[in-house]
């Protein structure tokens, strides 16, 4: 790699204090465990909460000029294949921002704030994402990232009660709210989402009480700090896909099996189906199926089969037929998980597979995803 | 003899022309939790520097080399049934192989513990 200078996090301070080891991620100079190690920080989230800085990722606010939040959201449907017309005030999706060939270029998250629309994109993405917005969409609206904030991830079946204590208006909010809320006396951007499979919130603070807000959860008794690390293993155990691993430019959300982030009214024959990039791909896609699927892998013994392995369908003969794009230990599963890239006739559940690693071929199932329960608030 | 260190953070101990081989404590903390080591099979012949066992962790492989040249007479299988031993014991009981040396000449280049510690300072 040449000279690089990394971004600090605006709390990185902090999480110095706090033990965090610091490491180079996606430009940014992030805690990858803290003193706990990972496999507890990950156990701990699963357990009753863990607090993650994501102040690397992207927020973005789109607004349209027009004053009509609907502009907007008709605008944002050039570029998405799913359906922010109909996405209710104070409500959250995911979303894909896919191109000409139906490839991803971005996963993200979408909120209705009412008046403007707020978005959460990849770190290693925000700077193209925010061009791909303004190249498509500055004659309908005004796009502006948000770099005053820290992002902070409250994750675990005790977020729900350790934020209630600092923001008592978050203890009404359901899976996929979205909205303002006082924080602190702090107006923040929450979302009772994330990452984690967890229930759990995504909270935008803006950076001159950050430190204060964090530091009063982190000082509640069932918070621990969690760092890249468990919070890789906590998404994979979720069958979360990782942007760049799991999906990128050449992989479509049919081969990806996202089919369920595109809503009727953006399919074939929905009130307004197409009209995004790719969508003569995606959506024979959605008719015909593709012919590779990301699909789930459980290595029958106790060897981590990593991204990058690739896959056969003999366990001794043959080309490969596909490859892990994310993989390695799931603390709760207490195993070896991974995900990956088979042949659609080799995707159904059961199917056993064999994973090269270190030169040996090791069975492994095709499993279905998730591999731990997800446990939302509905 | 005492204790010898390598670069790549394994230590050793020789008796008569055996060495015990495992990975320094500094090594199992830069780690974090292992959670599967692969052993060479007893009977493999190495050769200094090559890579003889796998000790993974949550987030990543990574190879432990055999720091001189023989032949594996012996495996520590405990740490297949519990790789964490290599967190809770890495200089005694996570031993991860014996080796018959080949060349006592090779003893040599290691580091004492006091150089290991200016390495890892």
């Amino acid at each position: 790699m040449l000279a690089t200078s990394f971004q600090r996090l605006p709390l990185h301070d902090l999480h110095v204090a706090r033990g965090g080891r610091i490491v180079p991620f996606a430009g940014y100079e992030m805690p990858v465990q803290y003193a706990a190690g990972v496999m507890k920080e990950h156990l701990h989230t699963r357990a009753a909460c863990g607090l993650f800085d994501v102040s690397h990722m992207g927020l973005i606010e789109l607004t349209a000029r027009s004053g009509r939040l609907d502009d907007a959201a008709r605008a944002l449907e050039r570029l998405v294949p799913q359906d922010i017309v109909g996405l209710a005030v104070g409500r959250q999706r995911y979303a894909l921002f896919t191109n000409a060939a139906g490839g991803i270029l971005d996963d993200l998250m979408v909120a209705n704030l009412g008046d403007r629309l707020m978005l959460i994109v990849n770190a290693a993405c925000k700077e193209a994402d925010a061009a791909h917005l303004a190249t498509h969409l500055a004659d309908i609206c005004t796009i502006e990232p948000l770099a005053d904030r820290a992002l902070i991830a409250l994750q675990g079946p005790k977020a729900g009660a350790v934020l209630a204590r600092l923001a008592p208006t978050t203890a009404a909010m359901r899976f996929l709210d979205a909205a303002m809320h006082d924080v602190m006396g702090v107006a923040c951007f929450v979302s009772r989402s994330g990452y984690t499979g967890e229930d759990g919130f995504e909270i935008a603070i803006p950076l001159a009480r950050a430190a204060a807000i964090v530091t009063a959860l982190l000082d509640h008794p069932d918070v621990l700090p969690i760092g890249l690390g468990a919070r890789d293993s906590l998404r994979l155990e979720a069958g979360l896909c990782l942007y760049g691993q799991d999906i990128g430019p050449d992989t479509t959300p049919v081969e990806a099996a996202l089919e369920w982030s595109i809503q009727k009214a953006r399919r074939t024959g929905g009130a307004r189906g197409g009209g995004f990039p790719g969508a003569d791909i995606i959506l024979r896609q959605f008719e015909d199926g593709a012919p590779r699927r990301r699909v789930g892998l459980r290595p029958e013994g106790r060897a981590p089969v990593r991204g990058g392995a690739s896959l056969f369908a003999d366990a001794t003969s043959g080309e490969p037929v596909g490859k892990v794009t994310s993989g390695g230990f799931g603390p709760t599963v207490n195993g070896p998980v991974a995900m990956g890239y088979v042949p659609a006739a080799l995707a159904s559940p059961g199917t056993r597979l064999f994973a090269e690693v270190r030169g040996q071929r090791h069975a492994v199932a095709v499993a279905a995803l998730p591999f731990v329960p997800t446990s939302f608030k509905r | 003899m005492p204790t010898k260190f390598t670069a790549d953070h394994e230590w050793l101990r020789v008796e008569g022309d055996i060495a015990t081989v495992g990975i320094t404590a500094y090594a199992q903390e830069q780690l974090g939790d292992v959670v599967f080591v692969e052993l060479p099979k007893p009977g493999r012949q190495v050769k200094k520097s090559e890579a003889a066992a796998v000790v993974e962790s949550v987030k990543a492989a990574s190879d432990v080399y055999s720091p001189l040249s023989g032949e594996i007479i012996a495996v520590n299988d405990a740490l297949i049934a519990d790789p964490a031993l290599v967190n809770s014991d890495p200089m005694n009981g996570a031993w991860f192989f014996k080796i018959k040396l080949a060349d006592r000449a090779e003893l040599d280049g290691l580091m004492d513990e006091a150089a290991y510690q200016a390495h890892t300072a």
